[in-house]
């Protein structure tokens, strides 16, 4: 039943910069547990006579992204006001961007990127009990705050590609140092829009028009929350397209208890944002920032390195690539030390990285270790005597010239101490004995 | 008493520095003329005397101390001021002329209020205005009329009312304004007084209740060109606040003067008493070696037409944040204006009827734009009279807003293209009602206004007058 539609799904992803301060204002960007209301100003509360100055930091940032993810960077562009009314939006606008937005275009996993903007986010509304009276308060510490805001084509056909391009995002926010992109703090926020598409025969191979609605999923704050939500969308969809109803244009919301998704609003109540370009904003002109900024790696770039300078398994690089104060941990400990695949060995299985904040300690362990684990002085010098008196002729050929079968009498020591030999010990035992 | 107060800047600083009067003295001179007259003409909404009293107390210490390096770096030493009251002032009300601001104790003030203040200037109180700055002759204002103190029955011009009329009233020395679309030029030609509206981008709006933000400026009115030209010096340039403002000045070369004569502002429509004032100015400036020619901004008749249509969407935007939520009184204390206006700029901004007005009317003030771009290339200024009309009766066009639109035909173009306009007195009609003319100049060339504007005062040896 399923299997004759194939989802449609976009996504529009808010990822709040590490910038020191708002977007308009010179109020702290990080709000995360500040005391309600303690982080305003004239500006960011929207009061009679203010105006927004543009925070050169936050458009940086955005160009860092677009940079990133192959957008074309916007030689000027507008910040524009969209304007709506709610409690927690103090101008009755919010300063955003529709035409030439700072990044336009681009591709991440062969996912085409429509374009990525930059905003101010609202305040927040706390619903509280106060003296028995149940009261909605407005916290505007977050009012102002820079928002860049990732907008998809509708190009992903299932959960995985979804989840998988979130993360990739996630990280590559984190590399290029725009974001902590943290979902349990805010600092990223997805939204999804899902349709399904009937599956039609290979015949009729002329391009498939979108469907005619698309359900707008809200207020997701984990990867596992949006990949549930997803697939309780199409399977709500599924459902009702094959008992032959039709689907609305809608916000939906997703109940963790239930499973299921409930709609929020519906198109007859959608807004008309009245956009017109910002006028207390002049226009950005791009190449005013793009002067400064240096290629960074990023994360992709990063794993294709691993697996030629280091040598690791997929997996190992997989683990230590998904965090950049890890990966950066790793190749300080590699320029210590060159046994790479013990180092990757004990971060990722063992997490001694946790054990030793410096990369140097643990390179310190690491010969202390392989030190402990050799063979006694004695039992080398046993073995060393073991193979030279089971191998005669290979002695003989040594004593003709022939230096490279050392390699072999090293291999009988060790074969003997079960690879427990500290090779520089057996080598210099070896050589003595040999020549005498 | 009000005959011994001084009318300029000039005089009044000579005279506090030759310790004829006290800075205190002087307030109380202005203190007692505003409360003889103002229940009378409705000028100040708010008076700030202990605020005043305790500048002038700082000033009288600075004249007592002699100390001249103070005094110099303060060009606004003992010079009385008013706000209209669409300026932000800390810890003292500020309502924007509005009900739904009766209440408002602002946090902050603004820049220009900053300014002003920091070059020793002593603020009286507060000035009447039209609602949020919606009129062009103080009718709307939600605390009633401000009448013209040269005659009672007519407007004293708006939206700026009480600012224009708070000089010729010789309730303060000079006053602060905004112009949108001639909201400082109108009410300083109907009250006899030199005004500047400066050039978009000059002077910081940051604290200032926007009414049109793109189209809003923020300028001085005083009783000669050198008063305002004192003040635009003090309040221009960045602070850090208003994106929009830069330090450019178009340098000033002295040379002979050639000034344009715009064929579309003269064709009828113009009250003869206007036409004439205008011609004589025009002679005036002609025994001054100044030279006319004719030139063409065709497309100016459509300023109005963009103006309304710019205008109220960029209001609807700025007025949304009266919502009821915050600052006390709620939505249905808007005045018929506000509304109006809320309403037409909401329609214009509506998909479907964005292209069709606002887009449109963006790419027409494009053009007007380059016409007067091009027209400065070949002149350093242009006249045009403030308003088709002398002072009109208070009542006359307050149930016909279209009429009263069409009081800002010869202001919108400024406002439009963003260039700055001074409005001159030029005599008085035969019913004692003021008249005066502009001079529009190129984007930031003020001081070339300034200069055109003392070389009239200096033709006909004008002497500032107040009307009480």
């Amino acid at each position: 039943m399923i299997s004759k539609y194939i989802p449609i799904i976009g996504l529009e992803v808010h990822i709040e910069p590490n910038t020191k301060s708002k977007m308009f204002c010179g109020c702290p960007q990080d709000h995360f547990g500040k005391k309600p209301n303690s982080q305003t100003c004239p500006i960011c509360l929207g009061l009679p006579g203010a105006l927004p100055i543009a925070n050169e930091e936050a458009i940086n940032k955005t160009l860092k992204l677009g940079l990133a993810l192959d957008s074309e960077i916007s030689k000027v562009s507008n910040f524009y006001r969209k304007h709506y009314f709610y409690p927690d939006l103090p101008k009755s606008f919010q300063t955003s961007q529709k035409d030439s937005p700072f990044c336009v275009g681009g591709e991440l996993m062969g996912k085409k990127i429509n374009h990525i903007h930059l905003e101010e986010d609202a305040g927040k509304l706390v619903h509280q009990t106060i003296d028995g009276q149940k009261a909605s308060l407005v916290d505007f510490n977050r009012s102002g705050c820079a928002l860049i805001e990732l907008v998809t084509e509708p190009v992903f056909h299932s959960v995985d590609e979804v989840i998988i391009f979130l993360k990739e995002l996630q990280l590559i926010a984190r590399y290029i140092d725009i974001s902590s992109a943290d979902m349990e703090k805010g600092t990223m926020r997805l939204e999804a829009n899902v349709s399904l598409q009937k599956l039609q025969t290979e015949k009729k191979s002329k391009i498939q028009q979108l469907p005619n609605y698309k359900v707008e999923l809200k207020n997701i704050n984990s990867f596992k929350f949006l990949e549930k939500a997803i697939n309780a969308e199409i399977l709500r969809q599924s459902t009702a397209l094959n008992n032959g109803e039709k689907l609305v244009q809608e916000t939906r919301g997703y109940d963790e208890k239930t499973k299921t998704t409930f709609s929020q609003r519906t198109k007859a109540d959608s807004h008309d944002y009245r956009y017109f370009i910002e006028p207390d904003l002049p226009p950005v002109y791009s190449t005013e920032y793009l002067v400064h900024s240096t290629k960074i790696e990023l994360p992709q770039e990063k794993r294709e390195r691993f697996a030629k300078q280091y040598k690791l398994p997929k997996d190992y690089i997989e683990i230590l690539v998904a965090d950049l104060d890890r990966a950066n941990y790793y190749e300080k400990a590699c320029k210590l030390n060159n046994n790479y695949k013990t180092i990757a060995d004990l971060m990722v299985n063992k997490k001694m990285d946790l054990e030793y904040p410096e990369p140097a300690g643990l390179v310190r362990k690491i010969v202390e270790l392989t030190k402990k684990d050799y063979a006694s002085n004695e039992e080398t010098e046993f073995a060393v005597n073991l193979a030279i008196k089971n191998n005669p002729d290979v002695v003989v050929s040594y004593k003709n010239g022939k230096g490279q079968v050392v390699g072999f009498l090293i291999g009988q020591v060790q074969k003997t101490l079960k690879g427990k030999g500290n090779p520089k010990f057996i080598s210099q035992s070896l050589i003595k004995k040999l020549n005498d | 008493m009000s005959t011994q107060i001084p009318l300029t800047i000039k005089e009044t600083q000579e005279a506090l520095k030759a310790k004829k009067f006290s800075a205190v003295e002087l307030v109380d001179l202005y203190l007692a003329q505003i409360k003889k007259f103002n229940s009378e003409y409705n000028i100040f909404l708010t008076v700030t005397d202990e605020l005043a009293y305790k500048k002038a107390k700082q000033i009288d210490k600075i004249l007592s101390d002699k100390d001249t390096k103070v005094l110099s770096e303060k060009a606004l030493f003992g010079v009385s001021t008013a706000y209209k009251d669409i300026f932000l002032t800390k810890d003292v009300r500020t309502t924007a002329g509005s009900k739904i601001l009766e209440s408002y104790i602002p946090p902050y003030s603004a820049t220009s209020v900053l300014k002003l203040e920091n070059a020793g200037a002593i603020p009286l109180g507060k000035l009447n205005c039209d609602a949020f700055a919606h009129g062009s002759s103080g009718e709307n204002s939600d605390f009633g009329p401000t009448k013209n103190p040269w005659n009672k029955e007519f407007t004293p011009g708006g939206s700026s009312s009480g600012s224009g009329s708070v000089l010729s009233a010789n309730m303060s020395l000079i006053s602060t304004g905004t112009d949108t679309c001639g909201s400082i030029r109108l009410p300083a030609n109907y009250n006899s007084v030199v005004s500047l509206k400066p050039t978009y981008g000059a002077v910081s709006r940051y604290g200032v209740i926007a009414m049109a933000s793109s189209l809003d400026t923020v300028g001085p009115l005083g009783r000669c060109v050198d008063d305002v030209e004192t003040v635009f010096k003090v309040i221009k340039g960045k602070d850090g606040f208003d994106g929009t403002v830069t330090n450019h000045i178009s340098p000033f070369t002295d040379h002979k003067f050639k000034v344009g004569v715009p064929k579309e502002f003269f064709i009828g429509g113009l009250s003869p008493e206007i036409q004439n004032n205008i011609d004589q100015v025009i002679n005036v400036y002609k025994n001054e070696n100044v030279e006319f020619v004719e030139v063409s901004l065709p497309s100016t008749k459509y300023g109005i037409s963009v103006y309304y249509i710019i205008q109220p969407a960029e209001v609807s935007s700025n007025l949304g944040r009266f919502d009821g939520v915050r600052y006390g009184n709620g939505r249905d204390n808007f005045g018929e204006e506000a509304k109006r206006r809320i309403m037409l700029g909401s329609y214009v901004l509506s998909s479907g009827y964005y292209d069709a007005y606002y887009e449109k009317a963006m790419k027409v003030r494009t053009i007007i734009k380059t016409e007067i771009d091009s027209v400065f290339e070949k002149v350093d200024a242009i006249i045009a009279p403030v308003a088709p009309t002398p002072p009109f009766k208070l009542g006359e066009k307050v149930d016909d807003p279209v009429s009263m639109y069409l009081t800002d035909i010869f202001a919108a173009t400024a406002n439009l293209t963003g260039i700055p306009s001074i409005a001159i007195p030029s005599g008085f009609t035969q019913q004692n009602l003021p008249l005066g003319f502009q001079l529009m100049g190129p984007r930031f060339g003020e001081e070339t206004l300034f200069k055109l504007g003392k070389i009239y005062e200096t033709a006909v040896e004008y002497k500032p007058k107040t009307a009480l």
